[in-house]
């Protein structure tokens, strides 16, 4: 018993370094990504290639004063941040980053992340009610009517897979991918569905959702700069500022991670088991679909304006939902047929 | 119905479109200058604060006829002369500008007839103490004389 | 979707927009009282950035208030001086050498698509993307670098004289101009394809932000806000001044009377000025850049003088009262955006935030220009 707590312990212990190496170095990445679509270099003086940017970056906001505005309810505004990081670090426990490596596998893995990904949301509703601001009022309401909206979606067009592969443990959906990228669900090349030609629409449902699930533009209505300052986090400084962030990244490698899981193979290798290294089922192919996945994330937020409520409103529900809904109802039928 | 389904073709078709665009911009070489290390040559007309012009000898050409103090219109020019005895021209003796209150428009330089005014080419003018603003122009011309 | 939505007023809250916010490009402040998320009335609080420059108009000479006039519209100083020049030579009978008239159109026209550009980039940047202001400032960076290689200045031009013009064009800024034509016509392009045809933004701006013609008319509405709502009016073509009869130029007008027919009108005369550059390149004559016969003090004879001119944002008129002294009696300056602002309130009551935003973001606000 107590090795399995320390197993715990140690499991968590690496999930909070490979978050917070993840969130520090993916700001650089979105920093450096952003300037090069952009026509400028992006960070470079602090280090080579401005490599140094994100541990000085954390420096300062770890030494800047948290301010704490008056007439707030002190104990919700502190505890807003914790929550945004909080239920990110316990998503990574089931996520296997290959067969052997993995914290903790749970049989209801997808269900486990879903249900920390809401609670991701109540730490947005959570800071703007706190603030005691308007801004941030107005964009925690927008934040949780979105979430509300992306997450059925979702969950249909996870419910999809699960029913392909028959389980709701992660590395088992890995698992049925095995053996080459036309085993990946993105294909509409699995024969026990009958090569259900919806199967690249639901991958982009998933991705789009999982865009719209983490506040990322085209969707950051909650941030929106434009029109409500900062939203949720306008009166955070600090670390309290700065665990947003890093809860925000954080979110982002889980979204990643669960499109890399169920559509595009996990750890297995594109080409097939070789059985010689690079050409193996390794955790090197699962990091790199992931960083791929989360280069596309980045490319997005740097091309497109951003939606309003009502348009993002529309598109979950006249677009996503019924179209995922008919791949679900399809794939059933096409499982039982073949 | 119909258009339902064109909607979504051709708004995916737009997000691709742009996406294009700023693909095709990540790999070209920025086009920014590393200012601190590199700086742009300055145009022949830049228009910098003014600064007096010396003849052969490193004495101001200025005769103060005051015509500049008079043409600027928020009046930051202020200049004083004397006329030694058995001349019949002034010679200068202070030239302050008090760049606080200058919008750099160049009606002074427009102005003087005697060519004795001109842009400098600094632009590296960032200070914390206003003093630094107030310019002895005469005191300039000699130092750029040694 | 923008519907008018029933309110309560008893139900309201005040959000106070500016002075200091992201979306308002300056010191504007707008007070606005809200139902949730959409907008019961909205009242614009001008008066954070006054400087009082018709009253400086009185206390300074003719040719000391020229630089004042690029310190009203930053973004397009170059079309404000022309105007200030206009009004003066009309009144002191001066005669502009022609050379000098076509220079005037170049500059002026230059200075239209930077000042385009940095709407295009900023309004873009207010619906939420980031990378266009980019691309726009890099391209405005050309046009900055080509009057900046005249002037001596970047922002504040100060480059007209009355009469004439601070000094002539050499031959690198006409080269220069021409490459820059060719670039821009490119990148025109490259814009259409990013921000024009993007189905998130024609969502966004397409049938929202109604500025019909009565309104336009009510407020006084000028330039791609009148001309987005079906006005075909722009003071280039319906009072010419300058040598602007002589080239062959669209008005680009579009009777939608939405945030995407204003957004379309400004994109087009892009392309327009584009055209009357080239046209003013080909067709220049050579010859002084300065009248020979130029009175040396300007004291325009007692009366009352008036110039419009097109800027990039509408119609900018001065009135000039002359007592024959050598200042001012009375400079009336009438500043576009100042009536194109005033219209928000009317016209984005129950609205959604966002898309007020959105809206107050296709009327191309320059506060310096509207509060004086």
């Amino acid at each position: 018993m107590s090795l399995t707590l320390f197993n715990v312990v140690l499991a968590v212990f690496i999930a909070i370094c490979f978050v917070g190496a993840n969130a520090a170095y993916l700001v650089w990445c979105e920093r450096k990504g952003a300037g090069l679509f952009q026509r400028r270099p992006g960070p470079m003086e602090n280090g080579p290639w401005g490599l140094l940017q994100p541990p000085i970056d954390g420096l300062k906001l770890m030494t800047k004063q948290l301010l704490i505005p008056g007439g707030v309810d002190k104990a919700i505004f502190m505890v807003a941040p914790v929550l945004a990081m909080f239920p990110a670090l316990i998503s990574f426990v089931t996520i296997p980053f290959s067969n052997s490596i993995v914290a903790h596998p749970i049989d209801v893995g997808v269900l486990m992340i879903f249900a920390f990904a809401a609670l991701g949301s109540m730490s947005l509703l959570v800071a703007g009610w706190g603030s005691r601001n308007k801004y941030s009022m107005i964009s925690s309401v927008r934040a949780v009517s979105q979430t509300v909206a992306y997450e059925i979606p979702l969950m249909i067009t996870t419910i999809t897979i699960v029913m392909i592969s028959g389980s709701l443990n992660l590395g088992d959906i890995v698992q049925s991918q095995l053996g080459g990228f036309w085993h990946w669900n993105i294909w509409p090349l699995q024969k026990q569905v009958g090569f259900n030609l919806l199967m690249p629409i639901s991958f982009l449902i998933l991705f789009v959702c999982s865009v719209a699930e983490t506040n990322r533009a085209p969707f950051d209505l909650g941030e929106a700069e434009s029109e409500l300052v900062a939203g949720f986090h306008t009166e955070y400084s600090s670390m309290g500022f700065g665990l947003f962030f890093m809860g925000e990244y954080a979110n982002i490698v889980i979204g990643a991670c669960l499109t890399v899981i169920l559509f595009l193979g996990g750890w297995s290798c594109p080409i097939g088991d070789l059985g010689f290294f690079p050409f193996t089922h390794n955790v090197g192919w699962f990091l790199l679909k992931i960083y791929l996945i989360i280069f596309v994330f980045i490319w997005i937020r740097w091309t497109f304006p951003r939606t309003t409520i009502y348009g993002l409103l529309n598109l979950s529900w006249k677009y996503l939902i019924p179209i995922s809904l008919f791949n679900l109802l399809l794939t059933a039928g096409l499982l039982k047929v073949f | 119905m119909g258009g339902y389904f064109t909607d979504l073709i051709s708004g995916t078709k737009s997000l691709l479109d742009g996406m294009w665009v700023t693909l095709k911009e990540f790999p070209r070489r920025p086009v920014t200058l590393n200012y601190p290390h590199e700086s742009v040559k300055m145009y022949r007309r830049f228009r910098g604060h003014i600064e007096l012009i010396g003849d052969e000898e490193g004495k101001p050409n200025c005769i103060v006829c005051s015509m500049c103090q008079r043409a600027c219109p928020s009046g930051c020019i202020s200049l004083g002369g004397v006329k030694p005895e058995g001349s019949k021209k002034k010679v200068l003796t202070s030239y302050i500008l008090d760049f606080t209150t200058c919008s750099l428009c160049g009606s002074c330089v427009e102005s003087c007839n005697f060519n004795a005014l001109q842009f400098s080419n600094e632009y590296n003018l960032a200070s914390t103490r206003k003093e630094d603003f107030i310019m002895d122009l005469l005191k300039r011309l000699e130092e750029q004389n040694q | 979707m923008t519907e008018p939505i029933s309110l309560q007023p008893d139900e309201t809250f005040v959000l106070n927009v500016g002075p200091q916010h992201p979306a308002t490009h300056g010191v504007l402040r707008v007070k606005m009282t809200m139902d949730g998320e959409y907008i019961y009335n909205a009242e614009t609080v001008l008066g954070y950035i006054h400087r009082m420059h018709e009253k400086m108009a009185e206390n300074r000479t003719y040719p000391q208030f020229m630089p004042n006039m690029g310190r009203l519209d930053y973004l397009s100083a170059m079309a404000f001086n022309h105007g200030y020049a206009l009004v003066v030579e009309r009144a002191c009978g001066i005669e502009v050498p022609e050379r000098a008239e076509y220079i005037r159109v170049i500059t002026v026209e230059l200075n239209r698509i930077s000042s385009h550009l940095v709407w295009l980039g900023a309004y873009v940047l207010d619906l939420g993307g980031f990378t266009p202001l980019m691309y726009c400032f890099d391209d405005r960076e050309q046009i900055l670098d080509l009057l900046e290689s005249v002037t001596g200045s970047r922002l504040t031009y100060c480059y007209f004289r009355f009469g004439g013009l601070y000094n002539d064009i050499d031959d690198d800024f006409i080269s220069g101009t021409r490459a820059f034509i060719k670039r821009m016509r490119k990148e025109l392009k490259m814009y259409a394809k990013l921000v024009t045809g993007n189905i998130i933004l024609m969502r966004r701006l397409k049938d929202h932000g109604p500025v019909d013609q009565d309104m336009c008319q009510r407020y006084g509405a000028t330039g791609p806000v009148a001309r987005g709502s079906g006005i075909n009016y722009d003071v280039r073509r319906n009072e010419p001044y300058s040598v602007y009869p002589e080239f062959d130029f669209e008005v680009p007008v579009y009777g939608e009377c939405d945030s995407y027919a204003r957004y379309l009108v400004r994109m087009d005369e892009m392309e327009q000025s584009l055209r009357i550059i080239e046209q003013a390149l080909d067709k220049l004559p050579d010859g002084p850049v300065n009248p020979k016969k130029k009175p040396k003090l300007i004291k325009p004879p007692p009366g009352d003088y008036f110039a419009a001119v097109e800027t990039a944002r509408g119609n900018f008129g001065i009135r000039m009262v002359s007592d024959g002294s050598k200042n001012a009696y009375r400079l009336k300056l009438r500043s576009p955006t100042y009536s194109n602002m005033h219209l928000f309130d009317e016209a984005c009551r129950g609205m959604l935030i966002a898309d007020a935003l959105a809206f107050m973001g296709s009327l191309d606000l320059v506060i310096p220009e509207m509060d004086r």
